[in-house]
């Protein structure tokens, strides 16, 4: 459904991307993952409108989304959970989750997703006129989800679904998405940091750093998760490896959690 | 006690202006972080629409001749128009500009229709009546009241009412105010940027309209460069009271109007002439103790 051919993206000199490549077919929950800055936000930014690639291709069931505005994109079937949750933090939980069907011409439709989305996330139903910056980081993280269903997405990507959050709501956070996955069959591609929870959740893997893919395969032909280090990491791999940071060991106390 | 009253309606009136001109500048700030510099001469625009076009010394009434309700919109549609041209052919182009760059091209806007006013109509200012009979005043007890003064001070709740429940209200609405707030995530979600900024535009134009009669009808004058001491004064209200609040917009713009008014009353007779001294004084004291406006965003704070 989804075909990322080669793209290259530069943040002014900095090559964020250098030739990524990945697919997505219809129904299957793809994971990226790698360590922080290995361009995995990159490309889900790049599919989704919010970043230029100067070289490469990216198609939707075949059609090009080269030059289209996010909003086009997103208007194709495509919804991108940003980093970092993104709420409208002054509208109210109804309205968050309107305003993902604004553009949708099917009004009862989207007046039963509505309700749909209600029974999924009951904790946001007892919010509804709360404005949604006083929900707590999960419960925002679930209004998001909710929100990007609400536009009836082919694909929905997830952008660090645990960030910031205590691993019992990540837990929860995931179970939705599994649920999701079930309940409506999604498509999902998700990035994430925790090599363990890819390995719980995903068909098929790829693992992200400096820009370029490293591995790529099922899931179920990586569960002891020897290979996974070694891409994550770039043991044997002297000439990319990256001297040891602050940064790649907290990743390390991730990988090994 | 009457005296104060008095002064208290003024303030109210001259109030309005500020917060109706404020609430056009800050619409667009929130939606486009454009300070929109040009939102005085959309002003200026509005009320030369009301004249003929020509460099007659004496004007001759044209759109201003016409009963109110039909003046009311083709000022409007004329300011909106004008509004909608220039993101059409200048911001639309720097949609990935900086803010200090949008404020300059918002100079140039201005400049550009302050001299199609100077080419068109002259640089002498023309003198107009509109709704003179409004000059009339209305005594309530010992109170002697201008009904201008009450017109502006309705016109300008009925405008705050309509779009506060526009913004609150309809799904356009919820839409520009999720764009104020993150348009990047609005755009996510499939909310067309165009169409958002336009109508910020649009909406911005209707005000600098309305601004624009209730102005003219109180100075009873035309010139060119009438929009821009009510724009700075404007701008000033949107600084107090947070940029890119429009509440803030609102309560920044009465805010101005209070001060000034209250000044020009109570300032020492040999001191009146510095009264505009004075009130920045008083907005510099505000920033002191409030550095992002009486009323903070959380959009703003984020992005600077």
């Amino acid at each position: 459904m989804l075909e990322v051919d080669n793209i290259h993206v530069n943040y002014g000199r900095l090559q964020a991307l250098r030739g990524v490549s990945i697919t997505v077919a219809e129904g299957e929950v793809v994971c990226l993952v790698g360590p922080n800055g290995a361009g995995k936000s990159t490309t889900l930014a790049a599919i989704a409108g919010g970043v230029t690639p100067h070289a490469g291709s990216i198609r939707l069931q075949g059609r090009s989304l080269a030059g289209l505005p996010p909003e086009s994109i997103a208007r194709l079937g495509v919804s991108l959970v940003p980093e970092g949750r993104h709420v409208f933090e002054a509208l109210t939980v109804a309205e968050n989750l309107r305003i993902g069907a604004f553009q949708r011409r099917d009004r009862s439709a989207a007046a039963a997703d509505f309700e749909r989305m209600l029974e999924h996330f009951p904790r946001l139903r007892e919010r509804l006129q709360q404005p949604a910056g006083r929900l707590s980081g999960g419960e925002q993280q679930m209004l998001v989800i909710g929100r990007a269903l609400m536009t009836r997405p082919r694909l929905v990507m997830v952008d660090e679904p645990s960030l910031g959050l205590a691993p019992k709501i990540v837990d929860q956070v995931y179970d939705i998405l599994l649920a999701l996955r079930r309940s409506e069959g999604l498509t999902l591609l998700i990035n994430e940091q925790s090599s363990k929870r890819v390995l719980q959740f995903a068909d098929r893997i790829y693992v992200v750093r400096g820009g370029r893919i490293h591995l790529h395969d099922l899931a179920s032909n990586l569960q002891d998760g020897k290979a996974i280090m070694e891409a994550y990491f770039g043991f044997g791999d002297q000439s990319a490896a990256p001297p040891p940071t602050a940064k790649r060991s907290a990743a390390l106390g991730r990988v090994a959690e | 006690m009457i005296g104060f009253l008095q002064n208290l309606i003024d303030a109210l009136s001259l109030g309005s202006l500020y917060a109706l001109a404020a609430l056009g500048i800050g619409l667009l700030f929130g939606i486009l972080r454009l300070t929109n510099f040009a939102h005085g001469d959309f002003i200026s625009f509005g009320a030369y629409a009301l004249i003929v076009p020509s460099l007659d010394v004496m004007a001759t009434k044209f759109i201003g001749g016409w009963p109110w309700y039909f003046m009311l919109p083709v000022v409007a549609a004329i300011v909106v128009v004008l509004a909608l041209l220039s993101d059409l052919l200048v911001f639309r182009k720097l949609r990935q500009a900086s803010a200090p760059t949008l404020m300059i091209a918002s100079f140039a806007v201005g400049y550009v229709i302050q001299n199609v006013i100077l080419m068109v109509y002259g640089a002498r200012p023309k003198s107009i009546d509109v709704w003179s009979h409004l000059q009339q005043q209305v005594v309530i007890g010992e109170l002697r009241v201008p009904q201008l003064q009450l017109v502006t001070i309705g016109v300008t709740v009925v405008l705050l009412i309509g779009l506060s429940l526009f913004l609150g209200r309809t799904p356009y609405g919820v839409q520009m105010r999720a764009a104020a707030e993150d348009f990047r995530m609005a755009r996510y979600l499939g909310i067309k940027a165009n169409f958002v900024i336009g109508l910020a535009f649009a909406i911005s134009g209707v005000l600098a309209a309305m601004t624009s009669l209730l102005f003219v009808s109180q100075t009873g004058t035309l010139s060119h460069m009438m929009g821009v001491p009510l724009m700075l004064f404007a701008f000033i209200a949107t600084v107090i009271g947070g940029m890119g609040s429009l509440a803030g917009a609102v309560v920044g713009g009465f805010a101005v109007g209070f001060v000034s008014v209250m000044l020009q009353a109570y300032l020492p007779q040999e001191l009146r002439s510095f009264r505009d001294a004075f009130v920045f004084a008083v907005v510099i004291m505000v920033l002191l103790f409030r550095p992002s406006g009486l009323i903070p965003t959380k959009a703003l704070a984020q992005r600077v």
